[in-house]
């Protein structure tokens, strides 16, 4: 699979390389990094081309990188069944952009654009129905955004008093404490990297 | 001349015994045909990826669990292979062969529920008293193995928490010997029968073209005729040496899903007991004392030990920096980690690719222009379980 993926990585860059930023095979699987105006068409050369045929997008994952300008990330993940394969396509965009849907191209990406929007907040064009999807009804904010609090804004209850569910200001008892137990020393070696190191003969 | 209707609005759920758990659908109905359904999902939302991301990655496996709780382990599967991949962890030969018993374990246990489940959908009490006597006796070896029969949280990256004792090993076998009579008999009262074959044969035909745009996976994708499924085409642990077929509908539609299911409950039997059988001896964790704990007696003896124990427990282990997507063959489809670290103890994000999201956002377009009673053979037939969906 490793051999395939090289091939794969080498036919991308020859064939888009005007519309790639970069590609690499980490852990035996192939980032490519690409800009939000060419999305479109890396995907669907990806889905299209003979020897890519990447007719499944598995998920789209968001991520959110507060201290970076281009603030976010989404990664979608493709599956070419026919050969076996699967690649991890990869934008960087800021906070503001709207990025454009690809549920013309894969009917399937309609819940996770909505998923996206509703943990990130980012804005997708042409996309048939962008509601809140996993949040309640009314839910304000982004709770992926990592500069969401765990605890959150609002809590639910039921009022005897009213005879319905109230929302109220989270009030807790003793606040969510994050303990750092990380050590300030370097990190462990493991013992697999010990031995990866003697091989290169390199003492640690 | 023509009468004028109106479109009737219904709403289905979010408390219904059909809906299999929490989902509100809203369906517009012309008569009893339904022409769009609109599934309102997330009540039963609990924010896992958030949690996650406070966590260590020991204690964040416990999440999966919660996940598709009907087939706990499968799910802390992909989470261990993921962290696994990243740290680049050789796991013991026994500890996969473990592992392995206990997937397919929890895969009998999701589609005896299922299987069952559906048939009560569609009319039948029966099907699903049987399956759970079964269902129960699954449970109490997660149970004599974890020590909970649901939240087993029993996979540690880089093995197993404990092993199994031998009694264990031999009633599994002695429950895999047993089992395909009962498979038999729960299909002596489904598959033939009259009824069942009205409710579900020609109801939600899924193409191939159809289930491969939709992002389906698992017997939602077999049974629409497609072979693939991740243990064969992308195998992990041990499954590269194990018989067993890929049972593959033909005609993608409720009733074929429901053989593939009872076909992969017999494959599950036959990989168990290959399983038990080929068992070899070991330790079940990996040896690395930097990511799995020490055993007990060393403690008592040794202060490395002691103190790797501490670590282990409160800073947990550092994971290098990196992204990875592992992804298992559960029950219900591809279940799917996609994990990033960027060095420290705690994922920097963990994006869990649910199967039954997939399914059923493709409800509307299975149920549109069928009648209102076939929703929730449909339904039972995705197989879905709000944990999962949900997250």
């Amino acid at each position: 699979m490793s051999s395939s993926l090289k091939d794969l990585e080498k036919l991308i860059n020859s064939e888009l390389s005007s519309k790639i930023k970069s590609s690499t095979i980490e852990n035996n699987e192939l980032l490519v990094e690409t800009e939000e105006a060419e999305l479109l068409d890396v995907v669907q050369f990806l889905k299209s081309h003979e020897k890519c045929k990447f007719r499944q997008l598995i998920d789209i994952a968001g991520v959110d990188y507060p201290e970076n300008e281009k603030r976010f990330e989404l990664i979608y993940l493709f599956l070419s069944h026919e050969h076996n394969l699967r690649i991890k396509l990869l934008i960087k965009f800021q906070i503001n952009q709207t990025i454009v849907s690809l549920t013309k191209i894969f009917p399937s990406a309609n819940w996770m654009e909505r998923e996206v929007f509703d943990m990130y907040g980012v804005k997708f064009k042409n996309h048939p129905d962008l509601r809140r999807i996993l949040t309640d009804y009314g839910f304000k904010g982004h709770p992926l955004r990592k500069d969401f609090p765990l605890t959150g804004f609002n809590e639910v209850r039921y009022s005897e008093k009213e005879k319905k569910v109230v929302y109220e200001p989270v009030k807790l008892e003793q606040n969510y404490r994050n303990f750092d137990f990380e050590s300030p020393w370097e990190g462990t070696n493991y013992l697999k990297e010990i031995k990866d190191n003697n091989k290169d003969g390199k003492k640690n | 001349m023509a009468k004028k209707t109106k479109s009737l609005s219904l709403n289905f759920g979010p408390q219904h015994p059909a809906a299999h758990g929490v989902l509100r659908l809203i369906l517009e109905l012309d008569g009893e045909v339904v022409e769009k359904a609109d599934p309102h999902i997330g009540l039963l939302h609990r924010g896992t990826e958030k949690l996650i991301e406070q966590k260590t990655y020991t204690q964040a496996l416990p999440y999966f669990d919660r996940l598709d709780y009907v087939a706990p382990m499968n799910q802390e599967h992909a989470f261990a292979l993921a962290a696994e991949k990243l740290l680049n962890v050789e796991v013991p030969i026994r500890a996969k062969y473990i592992r392995v018993i206990f997937c397919e374990i929890g895969r009998v246990l999701s589609h005896i529920l299922n299987v069952t489940t559906q048939a009560l959908d569609v009319g039948a009490l029966t099907p699903s008293l049987w399956g759970f006597e079964e269902r129960e006796t699954l449970m109490t070896f997660y149970e004599r193995a974890s020590g909970s029969r649901l939240h087993a949280n029993y996979f540690r990256t880089g093995g197993v928490h404990k092993d199994i004792p031998l009694k264990l090993v031999e009633d599994i076998e002695k429950f895999c010997k047993s089992f395909p009579k009962i498979i038999d008999d729960l299909e002596g009262l489904l598959t033939d029968n009259r009824i069942f074959k009205q409710r579900n044969v020609e109801i939600g035909i899924v193409s191939k073209q159809e289930a491969l745009d939709h992002s389906f996976s698992g017997v939602m994708l077999r049974g629409s005729g497609v072979p693939w499924d991740l243990r064969k085409s992308q195998p992990y642990e041990i499954y590269k040496d194990l018989d067993f077929k890929i049972p593959v509908g033909k005609n993608g539609d409720c009733y074929d899903r429901y053989l593939c299911r009872i076909e992969e409950m017999r494959e599950s039997v036959k990989i168990i007991l290959q399983c038990i059988e080929k068992l070899p001896k070991g330790p079940v964790k990996s040896i690395d004392n930097k990511i799995s704990p020490p055993n007990r007696d060393d403690i008592k003896q040794s202060m490395e030990a002691l103190i790797h124990h501490f670590k282990l427990f409160t800073e947990g282990y550092r994971v290098p920096k990196g992204d990875v997507y592992t992804a298992v063959e559960a029950p219900k489809g591809e279940f799917g980690v996609y994990l990033i670290s960027d060095g420290s103890n705690k994922p920097y994000r963990c994006k869990i690719r649910a199967p039954g999201f997939s399914h059923l956002q493709a409800m509307d377009y299975l149920i549109r222009g069928h009648m209102l009673a076939d929703v929730p053979a449909v339904l039972g037939s995705l197989d879905i379980v709000f944990g999962e969906v949900d997250r």
